[in-house]
Protein backbone atom coordinates (compact mmCIF):
# COMPACT_ATOMS: atom_id res chain seq x y z
CA UNK A 1 0.00 0.00 0.00
CA UNK A 2 2.76 2.33 1.38
CA UNK A 3 3.94 1.97 -2.50
CA UNK A 4 1.02 2.93 -4.01
CA UNK A 5 0.11 6.34 -1.75
CA UNK A 6 3.09 8.46 -3.53
CA UNK A 7 1.39 7.45 -7.21
CA UNK A 8 -1.98 8.82 -5.96
CA UNK A 9 -0.85 11.53 -4.62
CA UNK A 10 1.01 12.29 -7.92
CA UNK A 11 -2.06 11.42 -9.93
CA UNK A 12 -4.37 13.81 -7.69
CA UNK A 13 -1.61 16.98 -8.01
CA UNK A 14 -1.89 16.32 -12.28
CA UNK A 15 -4.92 16.25 -11.68
CA UNK A 16 -5.38 19.95 -10.05
CA UNK A 17 -3.04 21.02 -12.01
CA UNK A 18 -4.82 20.61 -14.90
CA UNK A 19 -8.00 21.75 -13.40
CA UNK A 20 -6.53 24.87 -12.33
CA UNK A 21 -7.95 27.66 -15.01
CA UNK A 22 -5.32 28.33 -18.54
CA UNK A 23 -4.82 31.45 -19.19
CA UNK A 24 -7.12 31.69 -22.27
CA UNK A 25 -5.03 32.77 -25.67
CA UNK A 26 -6.46 36.69 -26.13
CA UNK A 27 -7.42 35.84 -29.73
CA UNK A 28 -9.73 33.25 -29.52
CA UNK A 29 -12.54 33.39 -32.37
CA UNK A 30 -15.50 30.89 -31.64
CA UNK A 31 -17.57 30.34 -35.06
CA UNK A 32 -20.87 28.73 -35.49
CA UNK A 33 -21.03 27.89 -39.03
CA UNK A 34 -23.67 26.18 -40.74
CA UNK A 35 -22.89 22.68 -41.75
CA UNK A 36 -22.94 23.42 -45.70
CA UNK A 37 -19.94 25.35 -45.10
CA UNK A 38 -17.80 22.57 -43.90
CA UNK A 39 -15.12 22.58 -46.59
CA UNK A 40 -15.55 26.07 -47.44
CA UNK A 41 -14.72 27.24 -44.02
CA UNK A 42 -11.90 25.46 -43.62
CA UNK A 43 -9.96 26.72 -46.55
CA UNK A 44 -10.92 29.99 -45.31
CA UNK A 45 -9.53 30.00 -42.22
CA UNK A 46 -6.57 28.31 -43.35
CA UNK A 47 -6.08 31.35 -45.67
CA UNK A 48 -6.70 33.72 -42.77
CA UNK A 49 -4.44 31.64 -40.41
CA UNK A 50 -1.67 31.85 -42.99
CA UNK A 51 -1.79 35.90 -42.78
CA UNK A 52 -2.19 36.15 -38.53
CA UNK A 53 -0.99 33.36 -36.82
CA UNK A 54 -1.80 34.89 -33.93
CA UNK A 55 -5.68 34.49 -33.75
CA UNK A 56 -6.82 31.21 -33.97
CA UNK A 57 -10.38 30.33 -34.61
CA UNK A 58 -12.26 27.75 -33.72
CA UNK A 59 -15.39 26.33 -35.87
CA UNK A 60 -18.31 24.60 -34.87
CA UNK A 61 -20.84 23.18 -37.56
CA UNK A 62 -24.41 22.40 -37.41
CA UNK A 63 -27.69 23.21 -38.54
CA UNK A 64 -28.68 27.09 -38.54
CA UNK A 65 -31.53 26.39 -36.16
CA UNK A 66 -29.91 24.51 -33.96
CA UNK A 67 -27.50 27.55 -33.35
CA UNK A 68 -29.92 29.99 -33.58
CA UNK A 69 -30.94 27.98 -30.32
CA UNK A 70 -28.10 27.83 -28.70
CA UNK A 71 -27.10 31.17 -29.62
CA UNK A 72 -30.42 32.90 -27.70
CA UNK A 73 -29.75 30.56 -24.94
CA UNK A 74 -26.38 32.55 -24.84
CA UNK A 75 -23.48 30.16 -26.04
CA UNK A 76 -20.81 31.61 -26.33
CA UNK A 77 -20.13 32.21 -29.88
CA UNK A 78 -18.97 35.01 -31.33
CA UNK A 79 -19.33 34.84 -35.31
CA UNK A 80 -22.53 33.19 -36.42
CA UNK A 81 -22.46 31.92 -39.83
CA UNK A 82 -26.29 31.35 -40.66
CA UNK A 83 -27.44 28.93 -43.81
CA UNK A 84 -30.32 31.77 -44.30
CA UNK A 85 -31.15 35.16 -43.20
CA UNK A 86 -33.77 34.42 -40.79
CA UNK A 87 -32.11 33.40 -38.19
CA UNK A 88 -29.80 35.77 -37.76
CA UNK A 89 -32.56 38.39 -37.77
CA UNK A 90 -34.09 37.02 -34.87
CA UNK A 91 -30.90 37.22 -32.98
CA UNK A 92 -31.06 40.78 -33.96
CA UNK A 93 -34.42 41.26 -32.62
CA UNK A 94 -33.35 39.97 -29.47
CA UNK A 95 -30.63 42.05 -29.76
CA UNK A 96 -27.82 39.40 -29.50
CA UNK A 97 -25.72 40.86 -32.53
CA UNK A 98 -22.96 43.16 -32.15
CA UNK A 99 -23.47 44.90 -36.18
CA UNK A 100 -25.75 44.50 -38.99
CA UNK A 101 -26.11 40.84 -41.32
CA UNK A 102 -23.76 40.59 -43.68
CA UNK A 103 -24.73 38.58 -46.75
CA UNK A 104 -21.60 36.11 -47.97
CA UNK A 105 -23.26 34.26 -50.80
CA UNK A 106 -26.38 31.90 -52.12
CA UNK A 107 -26.68 28.49 -51.59
CA UNK A 108 -27.75 25.54 -54.19
CA UNK A 109 -29.61 22.65 -53.93
CA UNK A 110 -28.41 19.45 -55.67
CA UNK A 111 -29.16 15.57 -55.98
CA UNK A 112 -26.29 13.74 -55.16
CA UNK A 113 -25.92 10.11 -55.70
CA UNK A 114 -23.16 7.83 -55.19
CA UNK A 115 -24.85 5.10 -56.83
CA UNK A 116 -26.80 6.81 -59.65
CA UNK A 117 -26.26 9.83 -62.30
CA UNK A 118 -28.97 12.34 -61.64
CA UNK A 119 -27.64 14.48 -64.41
CA UNK A 120 -29.70 12.02 -66.80
CA UNK A 121 -33.13 11.88 -65.32
CA UNK A 122 -33.10 15.35 -62.96
CA UNK A 123 -35.84 15.23 -60.45
CA UNK A 124 -37.39 12.18 -61.35
CA UNK A 125 -34.39 10.69 -60.67
CA UNK A 126 -35.97 10.37 -57.34
CA UNK A 127 -39.22 8.46 -59.05
CA UNK A 128 -36.97 5.26 -59.95
CA UNK A 129 -37.73 2.20 -57.99
CA UNK A 130 -33.87 1.91 -56.96
CA UNK A 131 -34.50 4.51 -54.67
CA UNK A 132 -35.58 3.65 -51.18
CA UNK A 133 -33.97 6.34 -48.93
CA UNK A 134 -33.85 10.31 -49.90
CA UNK A 135 -31.53 12.15 -47.20
CA UNK A 136 -32.73 15.41 -46.98
CA UNK A 137 -31.50 17.72 -43.55
CA UNK A 138 -33.96 18.55 -41.08
CA UNK A 139 -36.82 20.99 -42.14
CA UNK A 140 -37.56 21.78 -38.36
CA UNK A 141 -34.48 23.41 -38.30
CA UNK A 142 -32.23 23.06 -41.30
CA UNK A 143 -32.94 25.77 -43.84
CA UNK A 144 -31.40 23.73 -46.72
CA UNK A 145 -34.17 20.81 -45.32
CA UNK A 146 -36.73 23.55 -45.83
CA UNK A 147 -35.36 24.80 -49.25
CA UNK A 148 -35.49 21.18 -50.27
CA UNK A 149 -39.04 20.29 -49.14
CA UNK A 150 -40.17 23.68 -51.43
CA UNK A 151 -38.48 21.87 -54.19
CA UNK A 152 -40.16 18.66 -53.86
CA UNK A 153 -43.34 20.57 -53.38
CA UNK A 154 -42.65 22.41 -56.47
CA UNK A 155 -42.23 19.44 -58.45
CA UNK A 156 -45.58 17.69 -57.16
CA UNK A 157 -42.99 15.28 -56.04
CA UNK A 158 -43.26 15.35 -52.05
CA UNK A 159 -46.45 13.44 -51.76
CA UNK A 160 -44.69 10.73 -54.35
CA UNK A 161 -41.68 10.52 -52.39
CA UNK A 162 -42.38 11.29 -48.54
CA UNK A 163 -42.21 7.61 -47.61
CA UNK A 164 -39.05 7.79 -49.03
CA UNK A 165 -37.64 10.93 -46.77
CA UNK A 166 -35.24 10.24 -44.35
CA UNK A 167 -33.63 13.50 -42.21
CA UNK A 168 -30.50 14.05 -41.04
CA UNK A 169 -29.33 16.39 -38.19
CA UNK A 170 -28.35 19.05 -40.32
CA UNK A 171 -27.18 19.02 -43.95
CA UNK A 172 -23.73 17.14 -43.54
CA UNK A 173 -25.78 14.61 -42.18
CA UNK A 174 -27.62 13.97 -45.11
CA UNK A 175 -24.47 14.31 -47.29
CA UNK A 176 -22.82 11.60 -45.05
CA UNK A 177 -26.27 9.50 -45.62
CA UNK A 178 -26.13 9.94 -49.07
CA UNK A 179 -21.95 9.36 -49.08
CA UNK A 180 -22.22 6.17 -47.37
CA UNK A 181 -25.12 4.66 -50.12
CA UNK A 182 -27.15 4.57 -46.98
CA UNK A 183 -29.52 6.73 -48.54
CA UNK A 184 -29.94 6.08 -52.28
CA UNK A 185 -30.12 9.95 -53.11
CA UNK A 186 -29.19 13.20 -51.00
CA UNK A 187 -30.59 16.33 -51.39
CA UNK A 188 -27.42 18.75 -50.66
CA UNK A 189 -25.56 21.47 -50.57
CA UNK A 190 -23.59 22.56 -54.10
CA UNK A 191 -20.95 23.25 -51.43
CA UNK A 192 -20.52 19.95 -49.81
CA UNK A 193 -20.89 17.98 -53.37
CA UNK A 194 -18.29 20.03 -54.35
CA UNK A 195 -16.12 19.13 -51.33
CA UNK A 196 -13.21 16.27 -53.18
CA UNK A 197 -14.33 13.37 -51.13
CA UNK A 198 -17.83 13.55 -52.73
CA UNK A 199 -16.53 14.88 -56.01
CA UNK A 200 -14.48 11.45 -55.89
CA UNK A 201 -17.39 8.97 -55.11
CA UNK A 202 -20.54 10.47 -56.47
CA UNK A 203 -22.66 12.57 -59.18
CA UNK A 204 -24.66 15.33 -58.78
CA UNK A 205 -27.46 17.44 -60.81
CA UNK A 206 -28.11 21.21 -59.38
CA UNK A 207 -31.52 21.89 -58.62
CA UNK A 208 -33.02 24.84 -60.53
CA UNK A 209 -32.74 27.50 -57.99
CA UNK A 210 -36.07 28.84 -59.36
CA UNK A 211 -38.02 25.85 -57.45
CA UNK A 212 -37.55 27.08 -54.07
CA UNK A 213 -37.21 30.31 -52.05
CA UNK A 214 -33.55 31.29 -52.06
CA UNK A 215 -30.69 30.14 -49.66
CA UNK A 216 -29.34 33.47 -49.10
CA UNK A 217 -26.87 33.45 -46.22
CA UNK A 218 -25.82 35.52 -43.90
CA UNK A 219 -23.35 35.99 -41.14
CA UNK A 220 -22.90 38.57 -38.28
CA UNK A 221 -21.15 39.46 -34.93
CA UNK A 222 -22.33 38.50 -31.75
CA UNK A 223 -22.40 39.87 -28.51
CA UNK A 224 -19.75 37.77 -27.02
CA UNK A 225 -17.58 39.20 -29.50
CA UNK A 226 -17.29 42.73 -28.28
CA UNK A 227 -14.06 43.70 -27.81
CA UNK A 228 -12.46 40.63 -29.36
CA UNK A 229 -10.35 41.89 -32.16
CA UNK A 230 -10.02 39.02 -33.71
CA UNK A 231 -13.26 38.12 -34.56
CA UNK A 232 -13.49 41.54 -36.15
CA UNK A 233 -10.55 40.98 -38.18
CA UNK A 234 -12.02 37.95 -39.31
CA UNK A 235 -15.15 39.29 -40.49
CA UNK A 236 -13.36 41.74 -42.56
CA UNK A 237 -11.44 39.31 -44.07
CA UNK A 238 -14.90 37.35 -44.96
CA UNK A 239 -15.42 40.23 -47.13
CA UNK A 240 -12.53 40.54 -48.84
CA UNK A 241 -11.70 39.76 -52.15
CA UNK A 242 -9.96 36.56 -51.66
CA UNK A 243 -12.38 35.14 -49.54
CA UNK A 244 -15.00 35.74 -51.39
CA UNK A 245 -13.06 34.37 -53.91
CA UNK A 246 -13.18 31.01 -52.03
CA UNK A 247 -16.66 31.17 -51.17
CA UNK A 248 -17.37 30.97 -55.13
CA UNK A 249 -14.93 28.14 -55.72
CA UNK A 250 -17.42 26.26 -53.16
CA UNK A 251 -20.29 26.80 -55.15
CA UNK A 252 -21.63 29.97 -53.34
CA UNK A 253 -23.07 32.43 -55.76
CA UNK A 254 -23.28 36.03 -55.93
CA UNK A 255 -25.68 37.10 -53.46
CA UNK B 1 -51.89 18.20 -29.44
CA UNK B 2 -49.24 15.84 -28.36
CA UNK B 3 -47.99 13.13 -31.04
CA UNK B 4 -48.11 10.16 -29.52
CA UNK B 5 -46.91 7.97 -32.12
CA UNK B 6 -42.75 8.85 -31.19
CA UNK B 7 -44.06 7.44 -27.47
CA UNK B 8 -45.67 4.34 -29.31
CA UNK B 9 -42.73 3.82 -31.25
CA UNK B 10 -40.24 3.44 -28.13
CA UNK B 11 -41.98 1.01 -26.60
CA UNK B 12 -42.54 -0.50 -29.17
CA UNK B 13 -38.71 -0.96 -30.02
CA UNK B 14 -37.93 -1.34 -25.93
CA UNK B 15 -40.73 -4.33 -26.09
CA UNK B 16 -39.86 -5.95 -29.16
CA UNK B 17 -35.88 -6.06 -28.12
CA UNK B 18 -36.52 -6.97 -24.50
CA UNK B 19 -38.38 -9.81 -25.86
CA UNK B 20 -35.72 -10.67 -28.20
CA UNK B 21 -32.63 -10.01 -26.31
CA UNK B 22 -34.48 -12.75 -23.18
CA UNK B 23 -34.40 -16.00 -25.95
CA UNK B 24 -30.80 -14.81 -26.73
CA UNK B 25 -29.40 -14.43 -23.12
CA UNK B 26 -31.31 -16.99 -21.40
CA UNK B 27 -28.71 -19.51 -23.21
CA UNK B 28 -25.82 -17.20 -23.32
CA UNK B 29 -25.81 -16.36 -19.55
CA UNK B 30 -26.30 -20.43 -18.84
CA UNK B 31 -23.24 -20.83 -21.69
CA UNK B 32 -21.33 -18.35 -20.05
CA UNK B 33 -21.67 -19.17 -16.60
CA UNK B 34 -21.25 -22.82 -16.45
CA UNK B 35 -19.05 -23.33 -19.56
CA UNK B 36 -15.24 -24.39 -18.56
CA UNK B 37 -14.19 -22.91 -21.93
CA UNK B 38 -10.99 -20.54 -21.24
CA UNK B 39 -11.76 -17.98 -23.89
CA UNK B 40 -15.53 -16.97 -22.46
CA UNK B 41 -13.86 -14.25 -20.72
CA UNK B 42 -13.46 -12.78 -24.63
CA UNK B 43 -16.88 -13.08 -24.91
CA UNK B 44 -17.81 -11.60 -21.92
CA UNK B 45 -15.92 -8.49 -22.32
CA UNK B 46 -17.58 -8.50 -26.24
CA UNK B 47 -21.01 -8.28 -24.48
CA UNK B 48 -20.03 -5.76 -22.30
CA UNK B 49 -18.65 -3.28 -24.55
CA UNK B 50 -22.03 -1.40 -25.48
CA UNK B 51 -21.64 -0.07 -21.84
CA UNK B 52 -18.32 1.94 -22.10
CA UNK B 53 -18.20 2.79 -25.95
CA UNK B 54 -19.91 5.54 -27.00
CA UNK B 55 -23.00 5.31 -28.94
CA UNK B 56 -21.02 6.81 -32.36
CA UNK B 57 -18.73 3.72 -32.35
CA UNK B 58 -21.49 1.37 -32.87
CA UNK B 59 -23.58 3.80 -34.82
CA UNK B 60 -20.63 4.10 -37.11
CA UNK B 61 -20.23 0.30 -37.60
CA UNK B 62 -23.69 -0.59 -37.90
CA UNK B 63 -24.59 2.17 -40.65
CA UNK B 64 -21.65 0.95 -42.37
CA UNK B 65 -22.89 -3.08 -41.80
CA UNK B 66 -26.30 -1.99 -42.56
CA UNK B 67 -26.31 -0.40 -45.59
CA UNK B 68 -25.63 -2.85 -48.40
CA UNK B 69 -29.10 -4.47 -46.73
CA UNK B 70 -31.23 -1.65 -46.88
CA UNK B 71 -31.82 -2.55 -43.27
CA UNK B 72 -30.48 0.80 -42.35
CA UNK B 73 -33.47 3.68 -41.85
CA UNK B 74 -35.52 1.47 -41.35
CA UNK B 75 -37.94 -0.31 -37.92
CA UNK B 76 -35.89 -3.58 -38.08
CA UNK B 77 -32.57 -1.72 -38.16
CA UNK B 78 -33.28 0.07 -35.11
CA UNK B 79 -34.12 -3.43 -33.36
CA UNK B 80 -30.52 -4.46 -34.58
CA UNK B 81 -29.17 -1.57 -33.09
CA UNK B 82 -31.14 -2.11 -29.98
CA UNK B 83 -30.29 -5.92 -29.89
CA UNK B 84 -26.42 -5.01 -29.65
CA UNK B 85 -26.77 -1.58 -27.78
CA UNK B 86 -28.67 -3.35 -24.87
CA UNK B 87 -27.27 -6.82 -24.62
CA UNK B 88 -25.51 -6.35 -21.75
CA UNK B 89 -27.77 -5.22 -19.87
CA UNK B 90 -29.87 -8.62 -20.07
CA UNK B 91 -26.97 -10.90 -20.24
CA UNK B 92 -25.02 -9.66 -17.30
CA UNK B 93 -28.14 -9.82 -14.75
CA UNK B 94 -28.84 -13.43 -15.79
CA UNK B 95 -24.97 -14.54 -15.24
CA UNK B 96 -24.70 -13.07 -12.26
CA UNK B 97 -28.05 -14.64 -11.47
CA UNK B 98 -26.59 -18.45 -12.74
CA UNK B 99 -23.47 -17.53 -10.69
CA UNK B 100 -24.99 -17.10 -7.55
CA UNK B 101 -26.81 -20.03 -7.34
CA UNK B 102 -25.51 -22.89 -5.18
CA UNK B 103 -23.98 -25.69 -7.41
CA UNK B 104 -26.23 -28.11 -5.33
CA UNK B 105 -29.18 -27.06 -6.93
CA UNK B 106 -27.91 -27.97 -10.50
CA UNK B 107 -26.39 -31.08 -8.99
CA UNK B 108 -29.27 -32.32 -6.99
CA UNK B 109 -31.26 -32.47 -10.28
CA UNK B 110 -28.89 -34.04 -12.50
CA UNK B 111 -29.00 -36.59 -9.33
CA UNK B 112 -32.59 -36.78 -9.80
CA UNK B 113 -32.27 -37.90 -13.86
CA UNK B 114 -33.07 -34.50 -14.88
CA UNK B 115 -31.97 -33.25 -18.34
CA UNK B 116 -30.06 -29.84 -18.88
CA UNK B 117 -32.92 -27.91 -20.29
CA UNK B 118 -35.16 -29.32 -17.70
CA UNK B 119 -32.91 -28.38 -15.04
CA UNK B 120 -32.68 -24.91 -16.41
CA UNK B 121 -36.38 -24.46 -17.39
CA UNK B 122 -38.09 -25.86 -13.44
CA UNK B 123 -34.94 -25.77 -11.55
CA UNK B 124 -32.59 -22.63 -12.60
CA UNK B 125 -34.31 -20.17 -14.07
CA UNK B 126 -37.34 -20.15 -11.24
CA UNK B 127 -34.85 -18.94 -8.75
CA UNK B 128 -33.14 -16.42 -10.30
CA UNK B 129 -36.41 -14.59 -11.25
CA UNK B 130 -35.23 -11.10 -9.58
CA UNK B 131 -32.22 -11.33 -12.12
CA UNK B 132 -34.61 -12.34 -14.79
CA UNK B 133 -37.13 -8.96 -13.82
CA UNK B 134 -33.96 -7.04 -13.35
CA UNK B 135 -32.62 -8.32 -16.69
CA UNK B 136 -35.37 -7.61 -18.40
CA UNK B 137 -36.18 -3.94 -17.12
CA UNK B 138 -32.61 -2.71 -17.44
CA UNK B 139 -32.87 -3.94 -20.99
CA UNK B 140 -36.77 -2.66 -21.78
CA UNK B 141 -35.45 1.10 -19.78
CA UNK B 142 -32.02 1.09 -21.56
CA UNK B 143 -33.43 0.96 -24.89
CA UNK B 144 -36.23 3.75 -24.53
CA UNK B 145 -33.10 6.27 -23.62
CA UNK B 146 -31.46 5.27 -26.93
CA UNK B 147 -30.62 8.26 -28.51
CA UNK B 148 -27.04 8.72 -30.52
CA UNK B 149 -27.11 5.44 -31.82
CA UNK B 150 -30.78 6.04 -33.24
CA UNK B 151 -29.91 9.58 -34.30
CA UNK B 152 -27.18 7.95 -37.01
CA UNK B 153 -28.71 5.22 -38.07
CA UNK B 154 -32.58 5.96 -37.95
CA UNK B 155 -32.70 8.86 -40.20
CA UNK B 156 -35.41 10.67 -38.09
CA UNK B 157 -38.63 9.58 -40.24
CA UNK B 158 -42.12 10.13 -38.36
CA UNK B 159 -44.00 6.95 -37.85
CA UNK B 160 -40.88 4.88 -38.32
CA UNK B 161 -37.84 5.36 -36.88
CA UNK B 162 -38.68 9.17 -34.92
CA UNK B 163 -38.44 7.53 -31.32
CA UNK B 164 -39.64 9.76 -28.44
CA UNK B 165 -35.40 10.58 -27.32
CA UNK B 166 -35.33 12.13 -31.01
CA UNK B 167 -38.55 13.77 -30.95
CA UNK B 168 -37.52 15.44 -27.53
CA UNK B 169 -34.57 16.75 -29.72
CA UNK B 170 -36.44 17.88 -32.77
CA UNK B 171 -38.78 20.15 -30.31
CA UNK B 172 -35.58 21.57 -28.09
CA UNK B 173 -33.88 22.39 -31.48
CA UNK B 174 -37.34 24.12 -32.97
CA UNK B 175 -38.00 26.07 -29.41
CA UNK B 176 -40.70 24.17 -29.15
CA UNK B 177 -40.39 23.76 -25.48
CA UNK B 178 -43.79 22.90 -24.39
CA UNK B 179 -43.96 19.68 -26.81
CA UNK B 180 -40.19 18.94 -25.77
CA UNK B 181 -41.60 19.13 -21.90
CA UNK B 182 -44.57 16.97 -22.79
CA UNK B 183 -42.77 13.86 -23.90
CA UNK B 184 -39.51 14.55 -21.60
CA UNK B 185 -42.35 14.41 -18.62
CA UNK B 186 -44.16 11.19 -20.10
CA UNK B 187 -40.48 9.20 -20.12
CA UNK B 188 -39.50 10.93 -17.01
CA UNK B 189 -42.42 9.63 -14.95
CA UNK B 190 -43.00 6.18 -17.10
CA UNK B 191 -38.68 5.37 -16.25
CA UNK B 192 -39.15 6.16 -12.77
CA UNK B 193 -42.00 3.99 -11.82
CA UNK B 194 -40.71 1.19 -14.05
CA UNK B 195 -37.89 0.94 -11.94
CA UNK B 196 -38.81 2.11 -8.78
CA UNK B 197 -41.60 -0.85 -9.06
CA UNK B 198 -38.41 -3.55 -9.85
CA UNK B 199 -36.68 -2.09 -6.67
CA UNK B 200 -39.74 -2.88 -4.86
CA UNK B 201 -39.87 -5.98 -5.96
CA UNK B 202 -36.27 -6.90 -5.64
CA UNK B 203 -36.62 -5.72 -1.71
CA UNK B 204 -39.59 -8.56 -1.99
CA UNK B 205 -37.42 -11.00 -3.08
CA UNK B 206 -34.56 -10.43 -1.31
CA UNK B 207 -36.54 -10.98 2.22
CA UNK B 208 -34.58 -13.18 4.12
CA UNK B 209 -35.20 -17.13 3.17
CA UNK B 210 -36.80 -18.73 6.23
CA UNK B 211 -35.48 -22.10 5.10
CA UNK B 212 -31.68 -21.19 4.81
Amino acid sequence: MSRFLPILYCCLGLTLLSASPTTRPPQEVLVAAAADLKFAMDSLVKVFSAGSNDISIKLVYGSSGNFYEQISNDAPFDIFFSADLGYPQKLEQQHKTLNSIKPYGTGQLVLWSKKLDPSKEGMNTLLLPSVTHIAIANPAHAPYGQRAEESLKHYQLYDKVREKLVIGENISQAAQFASTGAADVGIIAFSLALSPQLQKEGKYWLIPAATHQPLKQGFVLLQHAKGNEGAKKFAAFIESARAKAILKYFGFGDE
Amino acid sequence: MTDWQPLWLSFRLAFITTVLLLVISIPLAYWLAYSRWRGKAVIEALISLPMVLPPTVLGFYLLIALSPSHLVFTFTGLVIASLFYSLPFMVNPLLSGFKSLPPALREASYTLGKSDSITLIKVLLPNIRPSLLTGIVLSFAHTIGEFGVVLMIGGNIPGRTRVASLAIYDEMQSMNYAAASRYALVLFALSFSILLIVHLVNHHFSKPDPLS
